[in-house]
């Protein structure tokens, strides 16, 4: 079983050719040589010619090193000792805590039973309005942040991280930078929360092959979490850098490539990782947050586009805020019916009056004369902007809503937002409404106290 | 059964080289071993004595020299009674019951039988011995749900051949032969409930294909109007991520006006077929007042699930459209979506090294997606009914670019084109379908004049939109200015429709007729404004009745006091000097 091979055939890239018989297909290997010792992976099979794909990369390896099969495919250690822990994406430690060995499980498992699946019914809160209200995330979705580089990602995931409810963070980290890494580390730790996570971190400087693990190491051990009944976040970043290394070795692998440069098979592989977000009937479930950064700020290049198709919305983070308009969480209906009453109205009302905020805004910077109509617009755009878009803002859904009435109040007369009579009864702010049954010619602001915009002509 | 045997000689990906002695035929089903479990493959090329396979399953573990078992036939579904309600796989496996077998996950290499064997179901025989049958007539029925089941002479019968017995009426299983058959050359069969057929032939035991000519109403007011569908017609859905194409779908598998309704999940979102797979049963078909679960069946090849059945899952979606179609239904087959499955053959074709089309999709792409919308149809069948089956098709082209090869292949041979735009679903105006670039080939369920009328204004309204943009609204003259707030009226109150309002998700060809009617008046009607902002007034306050005329039921005594006050408050703006 354990026989060693040592006549390497043939070197590209990180992929190495060995005749072998007896070989499985994904089987593991240890490949020996003057470097050290890396594992790899079985990627094609051709007679008794075997592909292998060497996780430390195969710089070094020389044509006379040792391969020796290991009967399995990846497998990582599982249990509660993993908590608090950092480890690399071949799940090495990566503290300096000891390796684990005990309850070796395997990664990327089958997928789950669609008629196992139950239909998402909790939201997940954020204290972010523009999640919270507009985008609401929502237990077992998985969630893009779209990102043009330079954003702050990665301090939104670790915002969402520390304040949404679960009971496992997992963090999967890939081509990350140091500091990045160390950043998350510290911000768990500071807040006390890393003893409920577990990190799987590829670095910027580590072999890009490991960059391939972490995807399926976080995913495989965030879905034993869930079958314990925890309720798990994982949070991963950046897929771009994942979906580079899987360009990588396709390249080298002389795959015939679709878009790019990337693989054919990119959605296939984003979706076979995104899909383990799974809310189980009897146990846990999964979320899934994963930063994919858009090189050129273009969402139409083959990463974001494909992961847009595999994902249930996505978050875009431009200018250091979430865009109202391309951002979208399809899971929202399912819990915004149940918040309050006039939560979809508000979500719906405020950001059709918002896009009338950027028309006029458009319309303005051209020098065009301002109506009475863009004057409120201006108005309620500011508002908007300072009280509910800025990402420093941190109250709960149902201030957030208040708060999106009293703004409305303060700049529209109730007939001009084009809500639902019967909630204008219901919610509108009172001096509002006594404005609107004393007289309805009134164009006056409602709130006299805030003094218009002037236009600007 | 066939007597080739083989042993594989190379796996790379979800593509297996497969040395063999004996004869192998192309798209045959084979079988590879791998840990006692009997992974299904099918072949996708022969080269001499090798074969490359596609698998269905995931690959792990294979190694070259483990045996591949041959079995001689293509790729086919299991067709009887018990289909409707069902959720397949793409390969026909029922998930329930493999979730009963094998819990939360799929395991590889577990077929089992689509249609239960110890069901009985009760047969009332239709012909009787001496009767002269061909293929795809009915021998019998067995009530299914709401149906009548037709239990139909095998639709590979040659020629005429004669009933020699027939079941008395009673409980048969699937598997029991309800009629025994005879031809003229003295050949005999024996007809069970159920048939086996190939799901990439297509069945065509019926008299002649017709032209779709009746619209198929979805309930959808900008479809239904605008750019209407027709039953046994053939339609598509391109659109970006995030665009609203499934709920689309969606909308449409539940209001549309079909008999049955077969769901092909192909590649999609697994959290959006259990959506329907747990609110179908809740959900009550207003034409039958059963359940909506009991006209569907779902056919879901999730994109997690293996990639090679992508390709078997759509096929098998309409090898069961036909099927009933056959037995004189008004079928409607959903696939969400083709982009996928095209992507699918990519992948495959990629791994055999085929040289590669446009994008790296394979030269046969645009050949494959018409053949399969062609097996959409009206036909007349033998004894002169008439049964259809719709294709609707989503597309996601990469990058929201409709130019990209699958978008291009659909729109050749399908007959309208519901294009979902960027721009509106961003600004929330629901269903997005793009009423500029939209088109359909079939006929409206309103007045045609008025659609044309409504079609210009949208133009020239979208037009001046435009042009505000450059000159301003002090720089537009108040005519243009009215049409341009006529357009945006039309677009808020019958163009966007609210999915998420009992009364207004779901409007039905009678109330499109009254509304429209009403609508197109007041858009020929000459509005007289002394100033804009007066204008902008006027039609903001026309909107929000109108909308809330939308959420009014047609029954209600509100309705047509609502209609009235329409009616007067343009009668002020007309009337003004």
């Amino acid at each position: 079983m354990h026989k060693v091979y040592h006549r390497i055939e043939d070197i590209a890239g990180n992929v190495i050719i060995v005749r072998a018989a007896g070989v499985k297909y994904r089987e593991l290997a240890e490949v020996a040589s003057r470097r050290g010792v890396s594992l790899a992976q079985v990627i094609r099979l051709e007679g008794d010619h075997v592909s292998l794909q060497v996780f430390a990369g195969a710089r070094g390896v020389a044509t006379d090193a040792r391969v020796r099969f290991l009967g399995h495919t990846m497998r990582v250690p599982f249990s509660d000792a993993l908590l608090g822990r950092v480890f690399t994406g071949s799940a090495q430690p990566r503290d300096r805590g000891p390796a684990l060995s005990e309850n070796m499980i395997e990664i990327g498992g089958p997928p789950v039973n669609p008629s196992k699946r139950i239909i998402p019914r909790n939201m997940i809160r954020t204290g972010i309005p523009m999640i919270d209200v507009f985008n609401t995330l929502v237990e077992s979705q998985k969630l893009p942040i779209f990102a043009p580089a330079g954003q702050p990602y990665n301090q939104l995931l670790a915002r969402i991280a520390l304040q949404a409810e679960v009971d496992v963070i997992v963090l999967g980290g890939m081509g990350l930078k140091h500091d990045d890494y160390l950043f998350f580390r510290d911000t768990l730790e500071e807040q006390g929360a890393m003893i409920r996570s577990v990190l799987f971190v590829h670095t910027a400087a580590d072999p890009v092959v490991e960059c391939l693990l972490v995807p399926d190491v976080s995913l495989a051990v965030a879905e034993q979490f869930a079958l314990a009944g925890k309720r798990v976040l994982v949070l991963l970043s950046d897929m771009t850098n994942f979906a580079d290394a899987m360009k990588e070795i396709a390249i080298t692998m002389e795959q015939i490539p679709s878009n790019r440069g990337y693989p054919g098979d990119l959605y296939s592989q984003l979706a076979a990782r995104y899909e383990k977000a799974v809310d189980f009937d009897t146990a846990g479930s999964i979320t899934v947050l994963a930063v994919t950064t858009m090189p050129g700020d273009d969402d139409t290049h083959p990463v974001p586009d494909n992961t847009g198709y595999i994902t249930e919305g996505q978050f875009y983070l431009r200018d250091g805020v979430i865009d109202p308009f391309r951002s979208l969480s399809r899971l929202k209906q399912q819990v915004n019916g149940d918040t309050r009453a006039d939560h979809r109205t508000i979500m719906n009302t405020l950001i059709q009056l918002y896009a009338g905020y950027r028309e006029s805004l458009e319309k303005q910077a051209m020098g065009f004369r301002m109506s009475e109509w863009d004057a409120k617009l201006l108005k309620y755009g500011r508002r908007f902007d300072r009280e509910l878009m800025d990402l420093s803002v941190n109250i709960p859904l149902e201030k957030a809503l208040d708060l999106g009435w009293e703004i409305l109040a303060d700049c529209f007369e109730p007939m001009e937002t084009g809500v639902h009579t019967r909630l204008i009864e219901r919610f509108w702010p009172n001096s509002a409404k006594r404005s609107m049954e004393s007289d309805k010619s009134d164009a006056s602001d409602p709130s006299d106290n805030a003094s218009p915009p002037t236009p600007e002509t | 059964m066939s007597d080739a045997t083989g042993t594989i000689a190379g796996v790379n990906g979800s593509i297996l080289t497969v040395s063999f002695t004996g004869a192998v035929g192309q798209n045959e089903v084979a079988y590879a071993l791998v840990d006692g479990v009997r992974l299904m493959c099918e072949v996708m090329r022969v080269r001499g004595n090798q074969a490359d396979l596609q698998v269905f399953e995931d690959t792990t573990g294979l190694a070259v020299g483990a045996p591949v078992e041959f079995s001689g036939e293509l790729l086919s579904v299991e067709l009887g009674p018990g289909l409707l309600g069902q959720i397949y796989d793409g390969l026909q496996n029922p998930l329930p019951r493999l979730a009963e077998q094998c819990g939360f996950f799929l395991q590889r290499g577990t077929y089992l039988e689509a249609l239960p064997r110890d069901a009985k179901w009760h047969f009332t025989p239709a012909v009787k011995p001496g009767d002269a049958v061909t293929a795809g007539e009915t021998l019998g029925k067995v009530p299914e749900g709401i149906f009548d089941h037709h239990i139909m002479a095998p639709f590979n019968l040659e020629g005429v051949w004669t009933v020699e017995r027939v079941a008395e009426a009673g409980e048969y299983r699937v598997t029991d032969a309800v009629a025994r058959l005879k031809n003229a050359q003295g050949l005999t069969r024996e007809a069970a409930m159920l048939q086996r057929w190939p799901v990439k032939i297509p069945i065509q035991a019926f008299a002649e294909r017709l032209r779709p000519a009746d619209p198929l109403v979805t309930q959808v007011r900008v479809i239904d109007t605008f750019f209407p569908v027709a039953i046994g017609g053939t339609y598509c859905i391109p659109g970006p991520f995030g665009a609203g194409k499934t709920v689309l779908q969606q909308i449409t598998s539940r209001y549309a006006d079909a008999d049955i309704v077969i769901i092909a999940a192909c590649g999609e979102r697994a959290g959006e077929v259990v959506e329907t797979l747990r609110e179908f049963p809740k959900l009550t078909d207003p034409r039958t007042g059963k359940t909506l679960i009991d006209r569907t069946v779902i056919i879901c090849n999730t994109s997690s699930m293996p990639v090679a059945a992508r390709e078997a899952s759509v096929y098998t979606a309409m090898t069961i459209a036909g099927y009933y179609r056959q037995m004189g239904r008004n079928v409607l087959l959903l696939a969400d979506s083709t982009s996928r499955w095209a992507q699918a053959l990519r992948e495959t074709s990629g791994r055999l090294d085929e040289i590669p089309g446009e994008e790296a999709f394979p030269a046969y792409l645009e050949s494959v997606v018409a053949s399969f919308y062609e097996r959409a149809g009206v036909v007349r069948l033998k004894d002169g009914r008439r049964a259809s089956v719709t294709v609707g098709g989503t597309v996601s082209p990469a990058g929201g670019n409709f130019d990209e090869p699958v978008t291009q292949a659909t729109l050749k041979v399908v007959g309208a084109f519901h294009g979902l735009s960027r721009a509106r679903s961003d600004a929330r105006r629901y269903p997005a379908i793009d009423p500029l670039d939209s088109w359909s080939k079939y006929a409206s369920v309103v007045d045609a004049a008025d659609v044309a009328m409504a079609r210009e204004l949208l133009h020239q309204g979208a037009e001046i939109a435009q042009m505000m943009k450059v000159v301003g609204e002090e720089g537009t003259s108040m005519e243009d200015f009215v049409v341009y707030l006529k357009a945006e009226y039309l677009d808020a109150v019958y163009l966007q429709q609210d999915a998420y309002d009992p009364v207004d998700s779901a409007t039905s060809a009678e109330r499109q007729r009254h509304v429209f009617g009403a609508l197109a008046g007041i858009l020929r009607a000459a509005l007289r404004f002394t100033e804009k902002e007066q204008a902008r007034h006027f039609m903001h306050g026309l909107t929000q009745i109108t909308k809330d005329w939308n959420r009014i039921a047609m029954d209600a005594p509100e309705f047509r006091a609502t209609e009235e006050r329409i009616r007067r408050t343009v009668a002020e703006a007309t009337g003004r000097a």
